[in-house]
């Protein structure tokens, strides 16, 4: 008989249940120096006490968060090692034990509730096989179209929104303050994030326009065969969203001639069309292509010739 | 009323039986609710002691610390990516556009009473979080608690993790800060490289292309209540299970599959879990208060094309930032359609391998073991040798994975090429793990043997040099009161009987009971 049904005859029949002495030394204290551990877990809860009254003074005198959280931390963690001392030290270790029942019931009891299983819905299924044929597509149908406003009211559909952006054919340079970028306003070395005109301070286009625009020299550069004409005066535009994962590539190394990702450390040469030369980047930026209009402003050829941004499956091949 | 009506206190004591209030209570509830014989059984349910045992206990007392502080936060935080211009506490911010996201951070943070400290006891709390779940898991692991009948809290276990990660990232990005924002770019970018369904998810989740102005609202209710909702309810069918199917214990004198040996519920384990809840908050406190964590006033409003240097995640998914930057770039273009392995692999195929791994381990074990048995004693490491060599490459490769996730970082202060630290993880991504594996799988063969000494505490030795230089170890005879025997163990008493000399035996609560 395991240990519980035999407390439990014990308890109908009303006979006397497992008793222990005060002194059984499994009830004894942990330590060899009771009183010692008293002394130490009596110190723990008055530095405790000390703690959260402080807090409570610290909070109504609202002092800094080093304060709040010194006095709270430590008085709460005080109390909590006065109480497990005390459980650990001062209370019954035992050993005591308790019997594991086995998970699994009784053989007749599983195959009841199999046959529950197996011989009722044999009966369901013999007879009524239309019916459930029925339900079943209907719950499968609802299943399929109560998805659609769970995705499809989300968003809009990408359609070919990832390959536009807003620079077109004789766009303006622009700055974040929407200052036209003069011929003169760089010097060599010089950068500056711009985007196309009256699209500047719009926080969604910003973030697929975005173009880095450096002045790399004081010529025309030819970074690729057929872009002849695209860096005038030494003015040379990437779109500044890496290849990789989309990062800003916020950092030029002016001396090896670099624009850096600071997000995984894809790296730039944009003397050659930004090839990158390292990091997981697995395209170029995109280049766009620059005229310098009769004003001596800085201005689009046209818009992009591929999609700016990481790779997607839509993409195109260029 | 008449005198008849009038009783003596110990007249009353009588009435309510040998127990008084206590058992005159206990009765009335369990008359309602019948619960006298399920609660005493709870009382008396015995937890199995080991230091090891108590890492799940941080990260459910840390959930505890989370869901407290994380409900001071949402009282201040406002989920909005609204730009306005900002008039408040912090100076160096005012007049700049921020979003109402940031702005009600940094006021929370900043002019809030014990603000600041709620916000970083509360991301304390969530990094301390998944690193006790880890650290429980790997205790798990290494012991072999997944095993039959256990493999259903493997899982669920696994699936807490999951979603705790998934929790953290997302909360995180809710500040709408300078290195939160850069997070969520490339967390698009992510869910854009999966081929077919990419870029219809990644409108989908954020409302239209990158940054749309829906993001933080969506994340925001799915952090403080989709899935905290799921981890709680998680975290109760976790409970249930480990006292439905009760305790593991290592083997040991008197422990056997058959029972369970450790101290009372009621009230040394009660006791000893409580002042842990208290340790961890003092902690998790006490690093709040004095350990900057996330300052967002000084990284500035989340802007699109706005970047900062050495930009990394949270610890938690620092192995998945990792694998990130020690991909080749590769990817595939043609047929009119882009795949980005440079991508797809490192940040969803990888992680998906690793879990599906995870998930899998308790059948995979079964399959090549073929044990199918019940098990409730636990292995001790060294006595699996394969299994504790796979665990270390495991934690091996995460941990070089996370050391990858700083490549700009340790070629700066070492002052080598970025290259050359790039390459350097390349081969120790694939070296570090087999080396652990291996080295791991040789300690334990080396350990094995002896297991005689299990469940003892280690005896002193004596060490003597004889006349002629020999050397020889002695080890010390077990003293009655030196602990280092354990007392065989007994169920739980109902009654403490009082000795004669103790008290007048009439004492509430104690009875005397003839031998």
């Amino acid at each position: 008989m395991s240990q519980d049904t035999e407390l439990e005859a014990a308890m109908d029949a009303d006979l006397p249940l497992p008793a222990t002495s005060l002194d059984d030394p499994h009830l004894r204290e942990a330590v060899r120096n009771p009183e010692g551990a008293e002394r130490a877990i009596a110190w723990f809860f008055v530095l405790g006490v000390i703690g959260v009254a402080l807090f409570g003074a610290a909070y109504v005198q609202n002092w800094r968060p080093f304060t709040l959280g010194l006095s709270l931390g430590l008085g709460l963690f005080f109390l909590g090692l006065g109480i497990t001392a005390w459980g650990k030290y001062l209370m019954p270790q035992g050993p005591f034990s308790e019997a594991r029942h086995a998970l699994h019931s009784a053989r007749a009891e599983r195959e009841a509730i199999a046959a529950a299983l197996v011989e009722r819905t044999g009966v369901v299924v013999k007879r009524r096989r239309v019916l459930l044929g029925l339900l079943g597509s209907g719950m499968g149908i609802f299943g399929i179209v109560a998805l659609f406003p769970l995705l499809r009211s989300l968003g809009p559909l990408p359609g070919l929104t990832l390959t536009k952006t807003n620079w077109r054919r004789g766009s303006l340079l622009v700055d974040s303050n929407g200052r036209a970028i003069h011929v003169e306003a760089l010097e060599p070395g010089g950068i500056v994030t711009v985007f196309p005109a009256g699209f500047e301070s719009n926080d969604q286009t910003v973030a697929v326009d975005q173009t880095v625009l450096i002045r790399a020299g004081t010529t025309a550069i030819v970074t690729e065969k057929g872009r002849s004409t695209w860096a005038p005066a030494g003015y040379i535009a990437y779109s500044k969203l890496c290849t990789h994962a989309g990062c800003p590539v916020g950092l030029y190394e002016k001396l090896l001639r670099l624009l850096v990702c600071p997000c995984h450390q894809s790296m730039f040469n944009i003397d050659d069309g930004a090839v990158p030369e390292f990091g997981p980047a697995p395209r170029p930026l995109p280049q766009l292509p620059l005229y310098i209009d009769r004003a001596g402003f800085l201005r689009a050829q046209s818009g992009y010739d591929q999609p700016v941004g990481p790779g997607y499956y839509e993409r195109t091949t260029t | 009323m008449s005198t008849a009506g009038v009783r003596t206190k110990r007249e009353a004591q009588a009435a309510r039986g040998r127990y008084g209030r206590v058992g005159q209570i206990i009765g009335e509830i369990d008359d309602r609710l019948g619960v006298a014989k399920g609660g005493r059984t709870f009382l008396d349910k015995i937890f199995p002691d080991h230091w090891s045992f108590m890492l799940g206990e941080i990260a459910l007392y840390s959930f505890i610390v989370l869901i407290a502080t994380g409900i001071f936060l949402t009282l201040y935080y406002v989920p909005s990516q609204t730009l306005s211009v900002y008039h408040g506490s912090y100076a160096p911010l005012r007049g700049q556009k921020v979003t109402a996201a940031y702005a009600s951070t940094v006021d929370l943070s900043l002019s809030v009473r014990a603000g600041l400290l709620m916000r970083q006891m509360h991301h304390w709390a969530a990094d301390i979080f998944i690193g006790a779940i880890v650290i429980h898991m790997a205790r798990i692991f290494f012991t072999g608690a997944f095993r039959k009948p256990r493999e259903l809290n493997w899982t669920i276990g696994l699936t807490l993790l999951v979603l705790s990660l998934a929790n953290g990232f997302i909360g995180y990005s809710l500040p709408d800060d300078l290195i939160s924002g850069t997070g969520l770019r490339i967390m698009y970018s992510i869910i854009l490289s999966i081929p077919f369904v990419g870029s219809y998810l990644a409108f989908w989740l954020f409302g239209g292309n990158y940054p749309g102005t829906l993001i933080i609202p969506r994340l925001y209710i799915v952090h403080v209540l989709i899935l905290p909702a799921i981890l709680a309810g998680l975290i109760g069918a976790h409970l249930f299970l480990l006292v439905r199917q009760k305790h593991t214990q290592f083997p040991g004198k008197g422990r056997t599959e058959g029972n369970v040996v450790g101290s009372p519920m009621y009230p040394t384990f009660m006791a000893k879990t409580t002042g842990y809840l208290f340790m961890i908050t003092g902690v998790i406190t006490v690093l709040g208060g004095l350990a900057q964590i996330n300052p967002i006033w000084q990284f500035g409003q989340y802007q699109a094309d706005k970047i900062s240097y050495a930009v990394q995640p949270d610890w938690y998914m620092g192995w998945l930032d990792g694998a990130m930057r020690i991909m080749p770039s590769w990817e595939f273009a043609g047929w009119g359609h882009t795949i980005p392995f440079v991508v797809l692999l490192p940040a969803v195929v990888f992680p998906g391998m690793i879990f599906t791994l995870c998930y899998a381990w308790p059948a995979i074990e079964r399959k090549f073991t073929g044990d199918n048995a019940i098990h409730h004693l636990l292995d001790r490491p060294r006595d699996r040798p394969k299994r504790t060599a796979a665990g270390a490459a495991m934690i091996a490769l995460m941990f070089t994975l996370l050391g990858a996730s700083a490549t700009d970082v340790l070629a700066n202060f070492f002052h080598v090429s970025l290259n050359e630290v790039l390459w350097t993880f390349r081969v120790l991504v694939f070296v570090v793990p087999i080396v652990a594996g291996l080295f791991t799988w040789r300690i334990c063969l080396e350990m094995q043997g002896g297991g005689a000494d299990i469940g003892k505490r280690k005896r002193a030795v004596v060490m003597t040099r004889s006349a002629t230089g020999e050397y020889r170890t002695v080890e010390t005879e077990a003293q009655p009161d030196d602990e280092h025997e354990e007392l065989p163990p007994i169920p739980v008493p109902v009654h403490i009987e009082v000795g004669a000399g103790d008290t007048d035996g009439e004492e509430v609560g104690v009875r005397t009971v003839p031998r």
